[in-house]
């Protein structure tokens, strides 16, 4: 049934099989083909001796050459700190305030730290620091809940605002509303009086004045101009965190005393490392406000 | 070997037992390695099953189809250690039932967000990314403000059981508590939803809304607890380096 034949225009023998009336070439695979596939074969084998490959009943074959992929980072990472040391070194050496009277190590913590600020920072604070109407302060102006000088801005990004770590700022405004503490006419006597103060002529005399001084002042201060310590902000400006778009001062004042709500800030002091939060806090006090 | 290649193609008992020979020896290469694959998991402290809240918010996860532009994996790289921070671990996900490592980033990786937000930037950010986000092309979330269905979470902890996560009878039968406790427990206090499942994220994300009803247990709620306990279960500088390294 087989009739090998020999084809007249290649030269190559058949298969011998005929259906109909078609008959197969029998070409041999390439020789290149065959030696790349035997060498990719002996190549496997190699890299199985050389390289990690199997796991075994208690870790894995960790291969000849001892390589790891996380050991390699280790490396690569020795030899950045390395290139960047430096610079790196004089900040890690310096404080803040030191830094900033360098300039040259200043513009390298201006730049380190805007790299920083852009991924952790801008996506509640802003690009540049304009932060989110109603809802994330401003860092570009002068305004500061928590204080401005160098040392405050790095507490604040080391520890937090009301976040989860032991040593974080943290206050909280009483809820002068939903617990009673003041009644409704008090609490829109004193925001009447809060929006006066905010635009610097503030009614003396008014009944607001009094439930201010008795309850307020002390965290705000008499002239409302907070107290940064605690975190209580100046109110004798136009400058409202919680402000949206369409709502009246008067009326989230009174929002505020009935039922403050509070922001907060994670810390950052387990997530990057001391140069990085300097740098921060070096770009922070420079972009507009720093005190 | 190559002329009584005939006699196989052509026997039919031959070609059979031939055929099964070349499966069972792909078979065994593949398989047999995956009895032992658990050995090359590293071991590593602090790595807990999710919480009721934190599972169902990973269910939410996984039908709004997060995977698709956001990886959970940290490659042992340069550029994303610098930026995301330690490499994820094969520990970190040996819960995760599937695991989420994901393939594509449209996104940011996801692997290490737990703590790096604050629960009220994640609600503003699912419901309109652009509010805090100027570019970012995310789609909303706003319909995750839903009621969360959590009738049935016991079960979806017992299903989690039978594929390997070690969740204990107590933890399956107080399920449903456990949801409600960490969603009303104020952040800072220590109920017992903390003791059975450390560091779990407390408090009611969502509470910053003005549509919110203080009361519901919400999607949204369930979402945000899960993604801030992303990346936070292992204590880096209690691990020895070079004991993880693969």
């Amino acid at each position: 049934m087989a009739t090998i034949e020999k084809d007249s225009v290649s030269g190559q023998n058949t298969t011998g099989h005929e259906w109909d009336g078609i008959k197969e070439l029998n070409t041999p695979l390439p020789k290149w083909w065959v030696y790349v596939f035997w060498a990719s074969v002996i190549w496997a084998i190699g890299y199985w001796v050389l390289y990690p490959s199997w796991p075994t009943q208690n870790g894995y074959l960790k291969g000849t050459l001892g390589y790891s992929s996380r050991g390699e980072l280790a490396n690569d990472l020795e030899l950045q700190k390395k290139g960047r040391s430096a610079w790196l070194s004089k900040i890690e050496a310096s404080d803040t305030a030191a830094i900033e009277k360098d300039k040259d190590l200043l513009r390298y913590a201006m730049a380190g730290g805007k790299i920083a600020f852009n991924e952790n920072c801008a996506p509640c604070h802003g690009s540049g620091g304009v932060g989110v109407v109603g809802a994330y302060p401003t860092l570009a102006d002068d305004e500061w809940l928590w204080g401005g000088a160098l040392a405050d801005i790095e507490q604040t990004i080391q520890y937090g605002v009301r976040s989860a770590h032991k040593d974080t700022r943290a206050s909280e405004m009483p809820k002068f509303g939903a617990d009673g503490l003041l009644k409704n006419e008090q609490i829109a006597a004193v925001a009447d009086y809060v929006v006066t103060l905010a635009s610097k002529a503030p009614a003396k005399g008014s009944a607001g004045e009094t439930v201010y001084a008795e309850n307020c002042a002390v965290c705000h201060a008499e002239d409302g101009a907070g107290q940064a310590a605690l975190g209580a902000p100046a109110l004798n400006n136009q400058i409202w965190l919680f402000k949206g778009g369409k709502d009246s001062v008067k009326d989230l004042v009174v929002a505020q005393v009935t039922k403050p709500k509070h922001g907060a800030m994670p810390a950052w002091v387990d997530r990057l490392d001391p140069s990085t939060i300097k740098m921060l806090a070096v770009y922070v006090h420079n972009l507009g406000g720093g005190k | 070997m190559f002329k009584h290649h005939a006699k196989i193609e052509t026997n039919i008992f031959f070609m059979a037992v031939g055929i099964l020979l070349t499966i069972v020896v792909g078979g065994l290469v593949e398989v047999i390695p995956l009895f032992s694959i658990e050995s090359t998991i590293e071991k590593v402290d602090g790595v807990r099953p999710y919480t009721p809240l934190e599972l169902a918010g990973r269910n939410i996860y996984i039908r709004e189809g997060c995977y698709n532009c956001h990886s959970q994996m940290i490659r042992p790289f340069k550029d994303e250690v610098e930026r995301y921070g330690h490499y994820s671990l094969a520990a970190e996900s040996k819960y995760d039932h599937p695991f989420q490592w994901g393939s594509k980033r449209t996104g940011p990786d996801l692997a290490r967000v737990g703590g790096k937000y604050t629960d009220d930037w994640q609600v503003r950010h699912l419901i309109n990314p652009r509010d805090v986000v100027p570019g970012s092309i995310m789609p909303g979330y706003k319909h995750l403000t839903r009621p969360l269905d959590y009738a049935d979470i016991a079960t979806h902890l017992t299903v989690n059981r039978m594929v390997g996560v070690p969740y204990t009878d107590a933890q399956i039968a107080s399920a449903k508590k456990d949801v409600e406790e960490q969603v009303f427990s104020d952040v800072g206090s220590s109920p017992a939803v903390l003791a059975s499942y450390p560091k779990a994220s407390l408090g009611k994300a969502s509470i910053g809304l003005s549509t919110a009803n203080p009361k519901v247990v919400t999607e949204m709620d369930a979402l945000v607890a899960y993604l801030q306990v992303l990346g936070t279960m292992v204590d880096f500088k209690t691990v020895d380096d070079k004991l993880i390294r693969r």
